[in-house]
């Protein structure tokens, strides 16, 4: 039996607390899933991180996460939102620290920013305009200029240009969110994002992927 | 575009209050001259009404003894009511110290007397949480031989380190942001030392946040043009009411620096 409403994937990396509090904000109950068998009860999962991609996809293996966010997320088609380190682990393969393999539900490579004027600072932090997709859910009832918040040196490098769902740009153009049937992920962060950010969140609560 | 940041610092000093040790709202002059203005959470909730970029917390005296839980607490009770990205830092010296502070609420954790005393602690706490996750902080100060020098332990030791050269290290070993600040500046509002802020922007390729100095709105708007920073953080100049972010956001907008106008 669904029991909460949002289920927070805790694999021991990630900033839980913040994605908690915020979705508790918008009104959602909660519920942080420490074991696979925790995410058989909740309606929708979120999937955080703060790392490196090869930890990330080591722990969420290590701890039994890989085939159970398989089973939910791929099989029963459960609506899932990737946020930062947690959408670049949905990419094939990732270069940080090394070549891993993540958990291959988008076409895409995760490598690091490059952008064309070298004066550019890297890590990417701070707050950047999104250009986004009208037709993408998470960005319902937004002006057409909002900025988010980012802190990264990689992103999700993607083949198929149909999973692109809003970019931003570095002296070029990079992956800011990605969007596939039941899965959406952010490579900034909503649940920091200030106004905007919440009312994405509140646009996450609202989705019905099956529905649509 | 990325945009440049506005960033308050929230300085925290431990006070007995009641039988117990807490954290306090203070201001400084220098390092040296302390003024307890409020509570920490409380005035976050009015930065994050006035749209700030960012926040910085620093306990500013919890490299002299062990306080890093005092720090967790506070950043705990934030968390549950600011939903904008902020950087925590003071006394860090572990990496279960770093961990606490991230899954806490903390998006970046600032690192400085521990990074002096252990530079792998940087390469360490990178290696594990990304570079995007270290900050380093460097607070300098002129010397009487009129060298620039690196001091620790919030102003009270001096190093032999130059602020320039501990950056480039500091980006080497993997940090991923600057926050550094200028002693002799700090809390006097007499502007930011943008000589020393334009040397380390131009020797490292991680942004840099400037800070120490700012008495008027231009200040932040030449840390920028002049110094390009990438973000300027205050304490002293946001933690009295009758100036605030609008009017340095104004200010800035106004000098042709792309920055966020409001939410």
């Amino acid at each position: 039996m669904k029991m909460a409403t949002i289920g927070i994937v805790d694999y021991g990396m990630g900033n839980i607390l913040s994605v908690k509090n915020a979705f508790e904000y918008c009104g959602a109950g909660v519920e942080v899933c420490s074991s696979p068998e925790n995410l058989k009860v909740v309606e929708k999962l979120v999937l955080p991180g703060v790392g490196a991609f090869g930890d990330c996809i080591k722990n969420i293996k290590e701890r039994g996460f890989k085939d159970a966010l398989d089973e939910e997320v791929i099989k029963k088609k459960t609506p899932i939102l990737g946020i930062c380190l947690g959408m670049q682990v949905m990419a094939k393969k990732g270069y940080e620290n090394g070549e891993n393999e993540g958990l291959g539900w988008f076409d895409a490579e995760v490598v690091r920013i490059e952008p064309a004027d070298k004066k550019l600072r890297i890590p990417h932090v701070g707050w950047n305009d999104l250009d986004f997709r009208e037709d993408c859910f998470l960005f319902r009832g937004m002006p057409e200029h909002i900025d988010a918040y980012f802190v990264h040196s990689y992103y999700m490098k993607c083949v198929n240009k149909s999973d692109i769902a809003a970019s931003f740009d570095y002296s070029g153009s990079f992956t800011a969110a990605v969007m596939k049937g039941n899965i959406i992920a952010t490579q900034f962060h909503p649940e920091k994002s200030q106004d905007y950010g919440r009312k994405m969140l509140e646009n996450f609560i609202a989705w019905n992927p099956k529905s649509a | 575009m990325l945009k440049k940041r506005i960033i308050p610092k929230l300085q925290l000093k431990a006070r007995r209050i009641g039988g117990k040790t807490r954290l306090v709202l203070v201001t400084s002059i220098k390092f040296s001259e302390y003024i307890e203005i409020g509570d920490a959470v409380s005035q976050a909730k009015i930065y994050q009404s006035q749209a700030a970029d960012e926040l910085i917390f620093v306990d500013i005296d919890a490299s002299l003894d062990d306080k890093v839980n005092l720090l967790v607490d506070v950043i705990r009770s934030a968390a549950e009511e600011i939903f904008m990205p902020f950087c925590v830092g003071g006394g860090v010296k572990t990496i279960d110290d770093f961990r606490a502070l991230l899954l806490n609420g903390a998006d970046k954790v600032s690192i400085n007397t521990s990074a002096v005393d252990n530079p792998d602690f940087i390469n360490e706490a990178s290696g594990m949480f990304g570079a995007q996750c270290v900050v380093l902080s460097i607070d300098f100060k002129k010397s009487r031989d009129g060298n620039y020098r690196v001091w620790t332990n919030c102003g009270t030791k001096e190093t032999s380190l130059d602020p320039v050269e501990w950056s480039v290290e500091g980006e080497k070993r993997g940090a991923g942001e600057i926050l550094l600040t200028s002693i002799d500046r700090d809390g006097t509002r007499s502007g930011l030392d943008i000589e020393t802020v334009k040397r380390v922007v131009d020797s490292v390729s991680i942004p840099v946040i400037a800070s120490g100095g700012c008495g008027l709105a231009s200040h932040f708007a030449e840390g920028f043009t002049k110094g390009r920073a990438d973000a300027v953080s205050a304490g002293t100049y946001f933690s009295f009411k009758d100036e605030n972010l609008m009017q340095v956001r104004s200010q800035v907008k106004n000098a042709g620096v792309p920055i966020r106008l409001h939410l």
